[in-house]
């Protein structure tokens, strides 16, 4: 009975058990294995001045790769919402053949390593590869431009979103849907009424996984991007590029503006989240 | 316009979304590893090292499954069955192995149990190797996945609200109960989407492993590093064959998938 | 209940605990009676260090009648030279570029006055910088001026996050430098030039090489001679390699990582490894791997493979050795980055 929804009976206080174990057994991990670990990137910084670590993130070159990085990751992660939901939504509601095919084949960008996409995806959308020959003809180039460097970021972002948004749609009975049709709602209204607010949480965790994932690639997205200073450089080649010049300090300087930026947005992301499906369930 | 068209139209767009951004570049790898002829394409991928590659890759994706496995149940179950402050930065926090770049996570454990780490000099004197071995691929593989059971997990047992569960603590049932009968056949499908998730992202994992590999052949290099390695040495076509080792484990993994998802279904209905 | 919440959370986290030491337990390698080394070498040196290690391994037991193993460990120099300070208990390196040696010699691993160590400044094999062009060479480039000139398109690796790269610059500097007279700012303005005409800036040599060859970008790859040379085999009839009149000799460092050889004592198997780089066997075998071989005597036996009439510059005399190239050109903010910045 998955359908019992009263809006009334939250309780105030916890009832449920296993509040202790659950968290001890989830701080434990998250800091042996996150926290711990991150909290060596500052230390590195611990004989850098201020304005030594400010210069360095504030380089102008850097500034430029900030834009490319966000830009185009913000770019892919909006094109991966619109086609995350409507792949979960085709692979969830309609029966036709091919379709478990279809759901098979979205994990493939996890499944390639990096490099390997990367080298796939530059041939692709190159003037030699199929689709890359199609848009030359137009005279559009991809491979090597920020449109190759959004290319790759959709290409690792997509299982993201459709994974997100599929097990909750699996759980959205499709009862409501039938219910609303009956009363007479239009497919948009039912759509935007009905479903939208029950995806809308995981259409945002979707949309930052696949928006925070995006920025921090490097592997696929290194071979696409042409890497010319000030145009079409990212974020992690500037790391490696301090890295190559053992540059330690440099290179943790911009890691640690990646890692601050990303965390307000995943956690603006996630308050979001949370208002949103306390709203939709109904208080 | 009847709901048949809407229908279609849908479908054919998926299909060609995925075709266009996932089936050619797959196409792609297959092609290029083909190129030089089926005989070469088997001598790459039954080499001694891949051999060593592959089985390094698989010992590291179990490990990471059975890790992010349990994480994935408790902090799910902490973050959504119970209310306390700080919910929202503990949700963040866990979602941070996703947006670091890779090359970041795998420096994190060098800057730890590297020789320029603070726990290097504990790690001599108990003669342990932790990067440039085998335990700092499995740490590596482990952090960069860490978050995908749970992040499957938290929203869909969000929707699901706690209601049930609160109705049966209140007729005293134990947390492993309730769990079980209640809460588990809910996320069931949630939580194997979520290993399915991070199996395939550990198979595949390089960047961060790459940093704390080290690249010794026959020892600490995994698949993808295998391949990135090939790649580098001017073999295009015996990193791709390799490469394409990768997409049928990941393709097995799936079909895998399918077929417990299919079995699973049935007894329910 | 109480009691116990806080009792499963203690025995939840300690469980955990134990899991992750027990695998950390599982320690490092060591074989008994045989010795074991550790060869971190870059990346397209694994076939020539594959045959190596088979003419070593076979010298060694007819040496000392011992067996040695030798694992290898490739990937970007630059990368590997960090590993090796990090932790990577490499025996030897063998590295594109003395800088990244000197880097490990700098982080403490390897004693100071290494480079006169072994023979040629411990470089047993060298190579030189080239241009690779398409079947024909339809644009007819032929030297440094050729492809500076507007509309000719040019693939090189970034010299900030490739090591090889920066020999690609500093050949273009010094053909600049001799044309020039020595005038400071035309050779800045011949590389502004040569870098406006970069349509793709690769982070790694292999990048570029597939850049070219695969995705068919740009008239000219400016490459390392052996690896020009790999690409033709790959392609055989595609490219054709076209050596200017005036490059820079690249001479790959090799040393011992004396701390991490004292640690596993196997300094005398590790000098010999290299030492024995310099027969003639191993000469003869680095010629057939597309390097250059040190001894001028095997070396005439590949005047065929190799053109020999290409005058070579060499980095301690044109350019004060690489700390003061690596300072003057690639540092953030030095002559790289300028050149960007003007543009």
């Amino acid at each position: 009975m998955s359908g019992l929804k009263t809006p009334s009976g939250r309780l105030k206080r916890d009832v449920i058990p296993g509040f202790g174990l659950s968290m001890g057994v989830t701080l434990t991990m998250l800091s042996l294995i996150v926290l711990i670990p991150l909290a060596s990137v500052p230390l590195v910084l611990k004989d850098y001045s201020l304005s030594e670590f400010w210069r360095v993130v504030t380089d102008r070159q850097t500034i430029a790769t900030y834009k490319v990085s966000f830009s185009c990751a913000a770019a892919a992660a909006v094109i991966n919402v619109f086609f995350g939901v409507l792949l979960a939504w085709v692979l969830t509601r309609y029966k036709f053949p091919g379709r478990r095919i279809l759901d098979g084949l979205i994990e493939l960008p996890f499944a390639l390593p990096t490099a390997v996409a990367g080298v796939a995806l530059t041939t692709l959308y190159s003037e030699r590869g199929w689709i890359g020959y199609l848009f030359s003809k137009i005279g559009v180039k991809i491979s090597y431009t920020t449109t190759g460097i959004t290319i790759a970021m959709i290409f690792i972002g997509i299982p993201f979103v459709v994974r997100s948004i599929q097990p909750v749609l699996e759980n959205l009975d499709p009862q409501y849907e039938e219910a609303a049709a009956t009363l007479g709602a239009s497919r948009a209204r039912i759509f935007t009424s009905v479903v939208v607010p029950e995806i809308l949480p995981a259409a945002l965790t979707g949309f930052a996984l696949a928006f925070a994932r995006a920025i921090g690639e490097y592997g696929s997205v290194v071979f696409i991007a042409g890497n010319i200073p000030y145009r079409t450089q990212i974020t992690p080649l500037m790391i490696m590029n301090k890295l190559e010049q053992f540059n330690y300090p440099a290179a943790a300087s911009i890691a640690l503006v990646m890692i601050v930026f990303s965390f307000l947005v995943l956690f603006g992301v996630n308050i979001l989240q949370s208002k949103i499906s306390e709203i939709s369930r109904g208080s | 316009m009847g709901s048949k068209a809407i229908k279609i139209a849908l479908i054919l767009l998926s299909a060609s979304f995925v075709t266009i951004m996932l089936i050619l570049p797959l196409v792609t790898v297959l092609t290029y590893s083909m190129r030089q002829g089926w005989r070469i394409f088997v001598s790459y991928i039954t080499d001694y090292y891949t051999i060593k590659a592959l089985n390094l890759t698989l010992l590291a994706a179990a490990v990471t499954l059975a890790v992010n496995t349990v994480f994935g149940i408790f902090s799910a179950w902490s973050i959504t069955k119970f209310r306390f402050r700080g919910k929202q930065a503990l949700t963040t926090l866990i979602d941070i192995p996703f947006s670091i770049s890779p090359i970041i996570a795998g420096l994190v454990f060098i800057l730890i149990f590297g020789r320029i780490g603070w726990a290097y000099p504990l790690m001599e004197a108990w003669n342990v190797k932790i990067v440039f071995a085998v335990p700092g691929i499995v740490l590596a593989t482990v952090f960069v996945t860490f978050p995908f059971v749970s992040r499957e997990l938290i929203p869909l047992m969000q929707s699901q609200g706690s209601e049930e569960e609160e109705a049966a603590a209140l007729m005293g049932a134990s947390g492993f109960l309730i769990f079980r009968k209640i809460t588990f056949p809910h996320i069931k499908w949630g939580l194997l989407y979520g290993v399915i998730l991070c199996a395939a992202r550990a198979l595949g994992e390089f960047g961060a492993v790459s940093v704390v590999s080290g690249h010794l052949r026959g020892k600490t290099n995994t698949l993808p590093l295998h391949v990135e390695v090939l790649f580098n040495e001017f073999k295009l076509t015996a990193s791709f064959a390799v490469a394409s080792i990768l997409v049928v484990i990941a393709i097995i993994v799936l079909i895998l998938r399918n077929i417990v998802e299919y079995r699973l279904k049935r007894e329910d209905g | 209940m109480k009691r116990s919440i806080l009792s499963k959370t203690i025995a939840g986290a300690l469980l955990l605990t134990g899991v992750f030491t027990a695998f950390a337990g599982f320690a490092s390698d060591n074989a008994a009676g045989k010795i074991s080394i550790t060869n971190v070498s870059y990346d397209p040196t694994r076939e020539l260090y594959e045959q190596y290690n088979k003419l070593f391994r076979a010298y060694w037991l007819r040496e000392k009648g011992q067996e040695v193993e030798i694992t290898q460990s490739h990937g970007g120099s630059g990368k590997q030279a960090r590993g090796v300070i990090e932790g990577n208990e490499a025996d030897v390196v063998t590295l594109a570029l003395e800088g990244d040696v000197d880097e490990i010699r700098k982080a403490g691993l390897i004693d100071a006055g290494w480079v006169k160590e072994f023979d040629k400044n411990s470089a047993p094999y060298t190579s030189t910088i080239v241009f690779l062009v398409r079947k024909g060479n339809p644009r007819n480039l032929k030297d440094w001026d050729d492809i500076i000139k507007p509309g000719v398109e040019i693939i090189t690796p970034d010299p900030k996050s490739s090591g090889g790269a920066r020999w690609n610059f500093l050949a273009a500097w010094a053909f600049s430098d001799r044309k020039n007279g020595g005038n400071e700012e035309k050779n800045k303005e011949f590389l502004k030039a040569l870098f406006a005409n970069v349509t793709v800036l690769d982070s790694g040599a292999r990048g570029s090489t597939t850049t070219f060859v695969e995705n068919g970008q740009g008239d000219v790859l400016l490459a390392w001679e052996n690896e020009a040379f790999l690409s033709q085999k790959e392609h055989p009839g595609d490219f054709e390699i076209v050596t200017p009149s005036l490059s820079i000799l690249a001479q790959p460092s090799v040393a011992v990582v004396d701390v991490y050889a004292r640690k596993h004592g196997t300094e005398e198997a590790a000098k010999a490894y290299l030492r024995y780089l310099y027969s003639d066997e191993a000469q003869r075998l680095e010629g057939r791997n597309y390097y250059r071989p040190s001894n001028p005597n095997i070396l005439r036996e590949f005047k065929d493979a190799f053109n020999l009439d290409v005058k070579l510059v060499n980095i301690d005399d044109e350019f004060g050795g690489w700390d003061a190239a690596q300072a003057k050109f690639f540092a953030d903010g030095a002559i790289f980055d300028e050149i960007y910045r003007r543009r």
